[in-house]
């Protein structure tokens, strides 16, 4: 067995002594993890829909059969407004970055405990188990999407240049989720209580998301009160899906405010959620 | 040594038991501490310190050098620190005190098979797992066949794991692991495992992965392997490093000690010191090797400053597989009056219903209130169990390849067949009860019998 390592400098020296309090990120060490890290998002996508039936078409059946039940109740009943799209149109754009988000903080949140095994036997940089419970979401999220232009086509809604943000967006969503993600799974080691706030959370979450009804009628509110858009923005998803909607059906007007805003909060919750669980991981394999 | 692979100097590992005893709290608690604190300092001034959170040294002061190319044995009894060594080396768990120093890249082995998932194919498993003990995604490619061949497993690459039997699971997780090309390999007991002839085989590829100049730690309980692999071994013992030498002479001190059933513990607060505890068979033999049917008798040699009285003993036997059986005075109801002075307390497990694997004995006393611990759980012996197939009336033609990891204990059945015809399996010398002449033969009251 001869040993090669060409990606390896030679002989890497580690010290390993106790440390206390804030420590490094280390990121070139999650890059040198990068194939782990697609290795444990590739395995969550492909055991996800083992042993069903309809498979990866619930990818799609999920957030469609919600725009269904939000057209009959919210647009049809309630008459809650769309921009002047047309409801399902409305609500399905804005229920997909939505699924992926919630998808990724249940699954995040849930997964440095559901990974003990991997931290009490073999190191890695431990924020890679939650980084890969949200990767795993995006195929899904790529499949709605085809869903989504099959729809559009329909409503014959034709998508502007205004797309080429969509990636951008699409990563300030993946942040957002990661940032909130880092937070809960980390937490969730050592206080189980996550468990049971989380899906309270994410339902929560929805409601003062724009996705059953437009963000203008809630900064037209904040309006009257005299307070400025922004503060809707704290809640970063809020930006996601007005910036979502607006790139890819191009009819609303560009919620310039929302996403900064959105983009800043993100920053602030993936920094601190980095530091924190870098922090805490020095103890997981103990408490985990 | 031209060159160090791994210096450890001074290293310990602290844990806290008691308050935070379970292993992860709720908000309710901290929150609650939170507010509590203020108000304690203030409690302090008036009634003393708060009593300190228990806590126990899993590793303390350990200090050695590996040199470069070296491989070097870890070797002690279940519990004495040597895998919270490996732990630590391996960067999963932190150290409290001390440092190490590791050059080179390191690989390591707790566990064979971490991260498989039964739903994925033994192509998938092999490249998941590769990534996750730190192999390039080419290194995989690169060596996938090799893999598949030493699993000896071509024809079910592509099979979910979840459809192999427990033996091909193993060798495929050895494999993928064995494959690993680190210049230092942490390995712990990952060889306790398949069957007889792929031992042997794991043991080769150890061989060749030691003459190759790679570093190595390897943590076993088997002294053999130890002996065969390691020109060095370590001995630790209650998490301090207690000889360190060439392997033959470490293992055979310590295999010397183990016979010598020189278990010992002192409980200073309640004046109790067990000063061994051995193994006896039927005959009134001192041993560590049985068979099937012969009686286990286990006695505890103690020594009481002051007498001890209404206190429950636990004496558990344990095989890899996990419990078989215990003695528990806590179900039973029999305690000693009271201990005093020097004295053997003793318990005879009779007719062993065993398979021929390895097993442990551990030993917990607590206290009349039955909670409080007076010697925590622990490894206090080990024994072997020897047998044949025909010893059980067995006649499979896979007992070899399976009773290594087969359910360790086995009670008298019979099969009905289909056809109305009863398949008796005897248990050869009406196993578990011994013939009665043998049982006559025994006499009475092992404690009198005790030479010391």
């Amino acid at each position: 067995m001869s040993a090669t390592h060409p990606a390896q400098p030679v002989s890497p020296t580690v010290v390993i002594r106790p440390t206390k309090g804030w420590a490094a990120l280390r990121l070139n060490e999650i890059w040198e993890y990068r194939e782990l890290l697609f290795f444990l998002a590739w395995r969550d996508v492909k055991i996800r829909y083992k042993q069903t039936a309809l498979g990866a078409a619930w990818a799609v059946l999920q957030p469609l059969l919600t725009m269904v039940v939000f057209t009959i109740f919210f647009g049809g009943l309630a008459k809650v407004g769309s921009d002047g799209l047309p409801y399902p149109i409305f609500s399905y754009t804005g229920l997909l970055p939505w699924t992926l988000f919630s998808q990724a903080l249940s699954l995040s949140s849930a997964s440095l405990v559901t990974s003990s095994n991997l931290i009490k036997k073999v190191y890695f940089p431990r924020i890679v188990i939650p980084m890969a419970a949200v990767l795993s979401g995006v195929i899904d999220f790529a499949v709605s999407l085809v869903a989504l232009f099959g729809l559009m086509a329909y409503y014959k809604i034709w998508p502007s240049l205004l797309v080429i943000w969509i990636p951008a967006i699409f990563l300030l969503s993946l942040a957002a989720s990661l940032g909130a993600g880092l937070w809960l799974a980390t937490l969730n080691v050592e206080y189980r209580d996550v468990r049971y706030v989380v899906p309270f959370l994410v339902q929560i979450w929805l409601f003062v998301t724009p996705v059953i009804y437009p963000a203008s009628k809630v900064t037209a509110k904040l309006a009257e009160h005299g307070l400025p858009g922004w503060i809707y923005g704290l809640n970063p998803m809020a930006g996601v899906v007005e910036g979502f909607r607006w790139a890819l059906l191009g009819r609303t007007p560009f919620p310039a405010q929302l996403l900064a805003m959105s983009v800043l909060v993100t920053l602030v919750m993936l920094v601190t959620g980095s530091f924190y669980l870098r922090r805490m991981e020095a103890t997981f394999a103990d408490i985990v | 040594m031209s060159r160090l692979a791994i210096r450890v100097k001074d290293l310990g590992k602290q844990y806290t038991l008691g308050r935070s005893r379970a292993s992860y709290r709720t908000l309710r608690e901290t929150l609650m501490e939170a507010v509590a604190r203020p108000f304690e300092r203030v409690k302090v001034g008036r009634r003393g310190k708060r009593p300190p959170a228990e806590t126990i040294w899993a590793l303390r002061d350990v200090s050695f050098e590996v040199g470069d190319g070296e491989a070097v044995g870890v070797i002690g009894r279940n519990g004495a620190g040597k895998s919270t060594l490996l732990k630590i080396l391996s960067r999963i768990t932190m150290p409290t005190q001390g440092r190490a120093e590791i050059h080179g890249r390191v690989g390591s082995l707790l566990e064979v098979g971490t991260g498989f998932h039964p739903e994925l194919t033994g192509r998938e498993n092999t490249y998941l797992n590769g990534a996750i003990l730190g192999m390039r995604n080419r290194e995989i490619d690169k060596r996938f066949d090799d893999i598949v061949q030493f699993a000896e497993l071509e024809k079910f690459v592509d099979t979910p794991v979840k459809h192999y039997s427990s033996g091909m699971y193993m060798r495929l997780a050895f494999a993928v692991a064995a494959h690993l090309e680190t210049e230092i390999l942490l390995i712990d007991e990952v060889l306790a495992v398949g069957d007889l002839a792929f031992q042997k085989r794991c043991l080769g590829k150890m061989e060749e992965v030691a003459a190759a100049g790679r570093t190595v730690l390897f943590v076993s309980h088997n002294m053999t392997a130890v002996s065969a692999l390691c020109g060095r071994a370590i001995w630790v013992e209650s998490g301090t490093l207690g000889a360190d030498g060439p392997a033959d002479e470490v293992t055979g001190r310590y295999l010397q000690a183990l016979a010598s059933g020189d278990f010992q513990f002192v409980n200073s607060e309640h004046g109790l010191k067990i000063e061994s505890v051995t193994l006896w068979n039927g005959a009134g033999e001192r041993t560590q090797f049985f068979s099937p049917g012969d009686d286990l008798c286990v006695q505890i040699a103690f020594e009481a400053e002051k007498p001890l009285t209404g206190v429950y003993v636990r004496l558990l036997v344990e095989s890899i597989q996990g419990s078989c059986f215990a003695a528990n005075m806590l179900l039973d109801g029999q305690r000693p009056d009271a201990l005093e002075g020097r004295g053997v307390l003793a318990c005879r497990f009779k007719s062993l219903p065993l398979l021929p694997q390895s097993y442990t004995v551990k030993m917990a006393v607590v206290g009349p209130d039955a909670r409080e611990p007076i010697v925590r759980v622990q490894e206090v012996a080990s024994f072997t169990v020897n047998a044949q197939a025909e010893d059980y009336g067995f006649s499979g033609e896979f007992f070899h390849r399976f009773v290594a990891h087969a359910t360790s204990v086995v009670v008298p059945y019979e099969w009905i067949m289909p056809d109305g015809t009863v398949k008796p399996v005897f248990v050869k010398d009406g196993l578990p009860v011994p013939p009665r002449e043998r049982r006559a033969a025994l006499g009475v009251g092992a404690p009198g019998e005790v030479k010391r």
